[in-house]
């Protein structure tokens, strides 16, 4: 059974430093949610508030709509994956899945049934009698998945818990964990500072700056349609040339910049007057003059297979990055020349400066 | 101490501190502060104890003072303290320097075996084996005799015999932190050393040496005190003229019956350890926390 | 010959030296142990004997000293390990400053001559009418064993990782079960490590436990009484098995210790 997760204005305070504030959203029952951000934004101080090992100094927490105050790590429905997976070195794999049903007082015998069915889930039938130290790395991480859902938790909380593994592993764990989480319909609070790891994985993601909520959306909403500056600039690669407003027509903005006026969708609050930045994906720059042009040195061309990606400066001095599909490399500009790019003001954003 | 029940609830937490406090208050801080009060009072039969001439003084520590003979033991103890510590850094020092940067890791194996099994073994059976092949007709002097190094035998009990067996017995204390500090000097630096030209002598004034201050300061304090503090050795490898001090404040509580003065006595030489630890620790600049390892 | 080969030499005949002074104590008083000689010697050898060990064998005393040794060391550690822990946990959880001082004040007992610590305790306990006797043996003893304790969990709790409490507190178990479960099994080595040298401390300590001794006569005040009294191979013997007790222990518990370190790969 799967619960909802409703964070409602919460904040933390350590002494004088204020680590999360005012934070609200909603996850839903059954949902993939992934907390995104730079290390040190708060996030996993929010994981910690939701798990129980702090109590947020302002707003509350509620999980299956119960608030949660005063209610320890362990009487709550969640379970934590750590970082460190934080496995028992000292109890062999069993009894490691099996501790959350020994601390609910379930007989050996059943604990042990459980203990194999869950290696069965994890695909690690007959290990249970090995210990922590004796697996590799990926089967740990399994083995701390399957101590997790032991509990039947109604939301499984996740530390960062593929960053210690090779990428190769990471690729195949995601893919596991998406998985697992699709198959037992557990709410998963997934925690990571890797944008490509939230959005391959997630339904939602909220991504996180400097204690405070940027934004919460869907995947692709968070590629196409960033909310503020640090969510255009963190997620996914962007060029950012800086300019003011000088027409707002219904979605689109006009931004008078040095090299010139240039059109992009706009976001909400964007107004004439107003310092503002174009955002353009280097998918987005097409090679040749165009709708909005934009006059550039090329420094470097990169070539990685289905694309390459041309690295330079545009006249405004605004570092300029552009991917060409391979099928196109003809178009792309040699090294050391000057160039021009254009895109398609559906295809940019423009948001006010913060 | 929130943090305390935090981690471990209520139960365990209270557990824990009552252990700790019942500790530090009945058998740390008590004793000491009782034995501090017994000194400061005279030594009076029963009917009298708490009556008119139950005044706190310090006759007790003047009369070490003036007592000439405890006055000349206690000063003794001090010094030969002192050289008991001086002489096991001297031993111990080449020892602790070759372990830790010549040894290979196996002769290492068997030197750290070699040194500590002896001290696995009882100090009272240590001091018996000294007590042995000391003896007036015993080993040493038979051999020395046997290759006509001496014509009669040596008298060892006493200022000599007290010196080897405590010499003996401190060794591990003096080389265990030696040997730790050395460790940590990074081999390249004495090659350093030596490849710009410094002599054996220079490299290890210049280079060894500071870098194993705090070991050395360490392995030096608990000798002195050790050696200050022991009775075994006095009692069986000394002779009626190298008494301890801490012999003299046996007697005060066995023989002498005079537990106010021995309580004096006992304190003197806690506070005289002390000094000595704390000043040494301070001027060799090493914290107490990298004492007791 | 070079400057260089000189000094290696003398350095291996140092070398030497050091083992011999090292041994040869220990040597000649275990094989005194088998001389027929009355005074315990080796020279002159006056014929090879295993008198000496049937001697120390038939002695009624040494075997009451022997009992009375065993009681304390039993007692002391039974309370210098829970106490030793405690003092370990309070400690580590403590903050930074108020930490420091009561370090200082918890290692006090290691930096206190053993004879003061067995006096301060005579004089204490007397106030309350309590005499020298084994239950003050056993205070005066675990006022410095909890020491050793004490460090010996210290460090291995700083290698402990303490998101393993947070994981099982995670999993629904209780602080109790987070300790028995969690915690206590990790101490373990260091428990089992501390209480052998509990043992050891208690059995071999000579300078607190004369004052606080009153009637009992623990293993080391006998050997030291016999010593003064009357030396016969007799001791010799009590001292060579033990001599052979404790080196076959440090040796089993040195065997044990590295098995759990090949057993338990660090992860």
């Amino acid at each position: 059974m799967s619960h909802s997760v409703e964070l409602d204005g919460i904040g933390m305070t350590f002494g004088t430093t204020r680590a999360v504030s005012d934070v609200s959203f909603t996850v839903q029952a059954g949902e993939f949610f992934s907390i995104l951000g730079p290390s040190g934004c708060g996030k996993t101080t929010i994981l910690r508030m939701v798990a129980g090992f702090l109590e947020p100094t302002e707003g509350r927490v509620l999980i299956g709509g119960r608030d949660m105050r005063g209610l320890g790590p362990n009487q709550r429905p969640t379970a934590m994956i750590f970082q460190s997976l934080a496995l028992f070195p000292l109890m062999p794999v069993w009894e490691n899945i099996a501790f959350g049903l020994e601390a609910r007082g379930m007989g050996k015998a059943e604990r042990r049934k459980r203990a194999d069915e869950l290696l069965r889930l994890i695909a690690l039938e007959g290990y249970g009698d090995r210990m922590p130290g004796e697996l590799s790395g990926g089967q740990r991480q399994r083995v701390a998945i399957a101590r997790a859902l032991a509990v039947e938790p109604g939301v499984l909380l996740l530390d960062e818990p593929l960053s210690a593994l090779d990428l190769k592993l990471r690729q195949h764990m995601r893919a596991e964990l998406r998985a697992l989480q699709k198959r037992t319909g557990v709410t998963f609070i997934y925690i990571t500072h890797d944008q490509s790891e939230a959005l391959a994985m997630s339904d939602r993601v909220a991504v996180m700056s400097a204690g405070l909520l940027q934004q919460v959306a869907t995947p692709r909403e968070l590629y196409d349609n960033p909310a503020t500056p640090f969510v255009a600039r963190f997620v996914g690669e962007t060029n950012a040339i800086t300019g003011r407003v000088s027409a707002v027509d219904g979605a689109m903005a006009t931004v008078e910049t040095q090299m010139g006026a240039l059109q992009g969708r706009a976001r909400h609050g964007v107004a004439p007057g107003q310092a503002a930045t174009v955002y353009i994906r280097p998918e987005a720059l097409i090679p040749g003059a165009g709708a909005n042009t934009l006059p550039a040195t090329v420094e470097r061309v990169d070539f990685e297979g289905a694309f390459a990606l041309v690295h330079g400066r545009f006249a405004d001095g605004a570092a300029l990055a552009a991917s060409v599909p391979s099928t196109r490399l003809a178009d792309a500009p040699a090294p050391g020349t000057d160039a021009r790019f254009s895109f398609a003001p559906d295809h940019a954003v423009v948001l006010a400066d913060a | 101490m929130r943090d305390l029940y935090g981690r471990f609830g209520g139960g365990l937490a209270t557990i824990f501190l009552s252990l700790v406090l019942v500790w530090l208050a009945a058998m740390v801080l008590a004793p000491n502060l009782m034995m501090i009060d017994y000194a400061l009072r005279p030594n009076l039969p029963p009917a009298q104890i708490g009556g008119p001439q139950d005044v706190r003084s310090l006759d007790n520590f003047l009369y070490l003072a003036n007592e000439g003979v405890h006055r000349a033991i206690f000063l003794k103890t001090i010094w030969a303290s002192a050289l008991v510590a001086a002489l096991t850094l001297v031993v111990c020092y080449p020892i602790a320097f070759w372990m830790a940067q010549r040894a290979t890791p196996g002769q290492l194996a068997v030197a750290l075996m070699l040194v500590i099994i002896p001290f696995f073994i009882n100090e009272v059976l240590r001091t018996l084996a000294w007590f042995i092949l000391l003896a007036y007709r015993g080993p040493l002097n038979a051999v020395l005799q046997g290759i006509e190094l001496i014509d009669t035998p040596i008298r060892w009990q006493g200022n000599g015999g007290v010196l080897a067996g405590m010499v003996y017995a401190y060794i591990l204390f003096m080389l265990l932190p030696i040997y730790n500090a050395i460790e940590s000097l990074d081999k390249s630096q004495v090659e350093a050393a030596r490849d710009l030209g410094a002599s054996t002598v220079r490299i290890h004034r210049r280079v060894v040496i500071p870098h194993a201050k705090a070991g050395i300061a360490t392995g030096c304090v608990f000798t002195f005190m050790l050696a200050a503090g022991s009775y075994v050795a006095p009692a069986l490898l000394g002779s009626p003229g190298s008494r301890w001090f801490t012999e003299i404040i046996y007697n005060w509580f066995f023989e002498g019956g005079d537990w106010n003065r021995g309580a004096a006595y006992a304190l003197t030489l806690l506070v005289l350890c002390l000094a000595v630890v704390l000043a040494t620790l301070r001027i060799a600049r090493v914290n107490l926390t990298d004492v007791a390892k | 010959m070079t400057p260089d080969r000189i000094f290696r030499g003398l350095f291996v005949l140092y070398l030497l030296a050091f083992v011999a002074y090292l041994f040869a104590p220990l040597l000649i008083m275990s094989v005194a142990a088998f001389n027929e000689s009355r005074f315990p010697t080796v020279i002159p050898w006056q014929g090879t004997t295993l008198q000496w060990f049937s001697a120390m064998w038939a002695d009624a005393a040494m075997w009451k000293a022997l009992g009375t040794s065993a009681i304390v060391a039993v007692l002391v550690v039974l309370v210098a390990l829970p106490v030793g822990t405690a003092a370990a946990l309070v400690l580590t959880t403590l903050h930074a400053r108020a930490r420091s001082f009561a370090y200082a004040v918890m290692v006090s007992p290691l930096l206190t001559p053993g004879v003061v610590i067995g006096i301060s305790t005579l004089i204490l306990w007397r106030q309350v009418g309590v005499g020298g006797g084994i239950a003050l043996i056993v205070v005066a003893q675990t006022t410095f064993i909890i020491c050793y304790v004490m460090l010996m969990v210290m460090a291995r709790l700083q290698r402990f990782d303490r998101t393993q409490e947070e994981a099982a507190l995670g999993l629904g178990a209780s602080k109790l079960m987070v300790f028995r479960r969690v915690l206590l099994p990790f101490l373990r080595p260091a428990l089992l490590a501390s209480g052998g040298l509990a043992i050891l401390q208690s059995v071999e300590n000579y300078n607190t436990t004369l004052f606080v001794r009153g009637f009992e006569t623990p293993l080391t005040v006998f050997i030291a009484t016999k010593v003064r009294t009357g030396l016969t191979p007799a001791v010799n013997a009590l001292a060579l098995v033990i001599i052979a007790a404790t080196v076959i222990g440090a040796v089993a518990y040195e065997v044990a210790r590295r098995r759990q370190l090949t057993r338990q790969p660090r992860s």
